[in-house]
């Protein structure tokens, strides 16, 4: 790692903190926030280390459940019957929850959530809440918005609460402060929370902050979750933890919220059977989450609302070639096995969801602000194949790339390029022109000014060593030696003969002989 | 049968000796070889870098070079499979050269056969770290993902099972991608080098002394960092070590 650093400094980006608000349009620079992030190599190391970590395990989980592909095809199926038929299914998820006796909310975008949440708030007279972790929350920016309006908001999952007292936001949706180390997570809870400052170790931080959240739970007149799958035909709710925080918040406080985007919806227990399955094992490499909580209705002289957001869900359903984003179950597996996630930080996105996914649906947020994030993959596939409801993330990728180029979100610089290249890759003789250019720079001109020239390949890497002539070059004179040779001979031999010896005699050396050891 | 060979056009103008080595193979395997003239490139630059009609005059040339022929072996799992992704929209001879284009290691694989390719009787005593490339790999199927809970297979390092004396250095993350990725490697050059260094040292911890792999522009890539640390380790495509072109 003796190269990483010799590049001057880049400025810090604000969205490389994690403190970037959500209603900054600005567009993200991906690739700048990925390199702050790699400025620190040994950050990087252990960044990479902890997810990769997950995803073995998630690997190992996987290995035991022979049927493992069988029930991702049966995940995606189900998740394309609900989406095609969200209509009826919302309408009779309604109709079922509100006979169970909760409250059904509609609300069209992150505005109309958050003050349907404040109207309940204030009319149960609430001046404390306590969340457990919901990234749509996140995603309507709910916490700013009740705070100005004086509700005090603590996210109760310790990674959720560790992030919200650095004023920082979830780097990644399943494990929001992977990108700290327990050396700094001690120094937010000794300032914070009064602990002794150096205490790093993850037991006696955890204890802590339990003491400090038990309060937070006893304090709270209504608790908020958020919903991982919600059945229409019971009109239930089901919440998949590890910590027991959302059931002891419900369970304590009077009201309950319940917040889902509107494609958390699937039919029914039976279908339910099959996600819960998969999930963990995603995840975490779990079996099953630690508690999975149905609920069904409140208990009584406690009131559950259930708020269903829209906030661009419908307008995704729209895209023919987009939709399927919406088969998303927010396992965060895309995110543990995407070789950039784990080296660029989940704020390198600068969106509430990063990582592959979040690069396949911040853009239908906002084409412009997200424009660089389906950029920032090399397109291997890997999330594709580890998407429990096979979610074709890197062919969504492509066509996002295809849409920001469309809509003149392209540098000049790459639009220029693309535009010679378009030319020139589809033209033999032009392509052989460049390729003999090409070869001539690289062999004469100074390796110094060759590295200028090479521009950012050249900034980490060394160019490859010229050959004197193309493979099409060979290829030609051997066949003009052969047309010589069986001018020559009166034998008839087979084509294939000929090529075969002259191939031998070759050996390739014409286009080898220069080529460096 | 009719057979073509296509050596992407870095091939062609930066790795001839690659290109060459496939040809001996093939030619020796007794497989009856065209190298046609017409297309130098499939358009996958700038159709992945989102400028997809700028790359389809590529592709178009692509199609109207090897539609005559049954099959289409390209001597790269990402080119190979940017054809079978997207010539089809162009027309009937498009979904023809989309179904019959194969990449190499596919081809010696599944058509030709262990048997005759282990009569080739290659010899490289050397212990090798295997890089399929992602698109050959996930794309096309040239080995089992490890993300997928299906039976393991590798044809990649089933072919390289028959040359005499090469054995595999063990890799603690096989599959993971190099951090190539075409105008990813300009675009995002932090992350990619990192991704390049963070496999180098993974070979470096099998105690690897040669990278073989399906795909040449992911060995530009490592190679190049690989020289500019000072890293000695030579890489080659499959085809060179089954042509006996390596020591």
């Amino acid at each position: 790692m003796t190269t990483l650093t010799t590049r001057a400094p880049l400025p810090v980006l604000e969205h490389a903190t994690g403190t970037r608000a959500p209603t900054d349009h600005s567009p993200v620079d991906h690739a700048a926030a990925a390199a702050v992030f790699n400025a620190n190599p040994s950050r990087v190391d252990w960044h990479d280390a902890a997810i990769w970590f997950a995803r073995e395990k998630r690997d190992r989980a996987v290995a035991l459940v022979p049927e493992w592909e069988m029930l991702r095809e049966l995940a995606s199926d189900i998740k394309e019957h609900t989406l095609s038929h969200l209509d009826e299914y919302l309408v009779a998820f309604e109709t079922a929850a509100t006979a169970n006796g909760a409250t059904v909310h509609w609300a069209r975008d992150a505005e109309e959530h958050n003050r349907i949440v404040h109207d309940i708030l204030v009319a149960a007279k609430v001046r404390h809440l306590v969340k457990s972790k919901s990234m749509l929350t996140e995603e309507c920016g709910l916490n700013a918005y009740l705070e100005a309006r004086g509700i005090g908001v603590v996210d109760t999952d310790l990674g959720e609460r560790i992030v919200q007292l650095r004023g920082e936001h979830p780097s990644h949706i399943v494990t929001p402060a992977i990108h700290l180390t327990k050396e700094e997570v001690g120094e937010t809870f000794a300032e914070h929370l009064g602990t002794p400052v150096g205490m790093s170790d993850p037991n006696e931080l955890t204890a802590a902050a339990r003491v400090h959240l038990r309060e937070k739970f006893l304090d709270a007149h209504a608790a908020m979750t958020g919903v991982n799958f919600a059945l229409a035909e019971t009109g239930g709710v089901v919440v998949c933890t590890n910590e027991g925080n959302a059931d002891l918040g419900i369970v304590l406080a009077p009201v309950h919220i319940a917040s889902m985007g509107i494609e958390k919806l699937i039919p029914g227990p039976n279908e339910l059977a099959v996600f819960l399955r998969l999930l963990a094992r995603s995840a975490t490499g779990q079996r099953v989450t630690v508690y999975t909580s149905h609920m069904h209705r409140p208990a009584a002289g406690h009131e559950l609302h259930i708020v269903l957001v829209d906030n661009g869900r419908t307008e995704q359903l729209s895209r023919p070639d987009f939709w399927r984003s919406l088969k998303c179950i927010r396992c965060g597996a895309c995110m543990n096995t995407c070789p950039v996630y784990r080296r660029s930080g989940g704020y390198s996105y600068g969106a509430t969801v990063p990582g592959p996914i979040g690069s396949i649906l911040a853009p239908g947020m906002d084409l412009e602000k997200y424009s660089a994030l389906p950029f920032a993959s090399t397109l291997c596939g890997s999330c594709t194949a580890v998407c429990p409801v096979k979610i074709d993330i890197d062919a969504q990728l492509y066509r996002w790339r295809q849409i920001v180029v469309e809509a003149g979100h392209a540098s000049a610089k790459k639009q220029a390029a693309s535009r010679l290249g378009g030319v020139v890759l589809a033209n033999r003789f032009l392509l052989s022109l460049a390729g003999k250019v090409m070869r001539a720079t690289m062999r004469f001109v100074p390796r110094s000014l060759m590295r200028v020239l090479a521009g950012e390949w050249a900034r980490e890497r060394e160019l490859p060593l010229p050959p004197r002539e193309s493979f099409s070059a060979w290829y030609q004179a051997r066949g003009d030696k052969q047309v010589l040779r069986s001018a020559q001979d009166d034998n008839h031999r087979s084509a294939q003969d000929d090529t075969r010896r002259a191939a031998q005699d070759d050996n390739g050396r014409s286009a080898q002989d220069d080529r460096q050891p | 049968m009719t057979v073509a060979l296509f050596a992407p056009c870095y091939i062609d103008q930066l790795y001839p000796h690659v290109a060459i080595a496939a040809l001996q193979v093939l030619e020796r395997l007794g497989v009856v070889v065209d190298v046609p003239m017409g297309a130098g490139c499939c358009g996958q630059p700038p159709s992945n870098a989102g400028f997809e009609k700028l790359g389809e005059p590529a592709l178009a040339s692509f199609v109207r070079t090897f539609a005559q022929y049954d099959d289409v072996i390209v001597l790269s799992g990402s080119c190979a499979m940017h054809v079978r992704s997207h010539a089809s929209h162009l027309g009937a001879s498009g979904a023809h050269v989309a179904g019959h284009t194969t990449e190499f290691c596919s081809f010696l694989h599944d058509t030709i056969g262990l048997e005759r390719v282990g009569a080739l009787g290659a010899t490289y005593e050397r212990r090798v770290a295997v890089h399929i490339g992602c698109h050959g790999l996930r794309g096309l199927g040239l080995a089992s993902p490890s993300e997928l809970g299906v039976g393991r297979f590798d044809k990649v390092r089933a072919l390289l099972g028959t040359v005499n004396g090469l054995t595999f250095a063990p890799l603690a993350r096989p599959d993971e991608c190099c951090g190539f990725g075409g105008s990813f490697a300009v675009g995002e050059p932090a992350v990619s080098a990192r991704m390049g260094r963070d496999r180098l040292h993974d070979y470096g911890r099998g105690a690897a002394d040669a990278v073989v792999s399906t795909d040449v522009s992911c060995l530009m890539h490592l190679d190049g960092l690989a020289r500019r640390d000072g890293v000695t380790l030579p890489m080659m495509h499959v085809a060179e070590v089954l042509a006996g072109a390596v020591r």
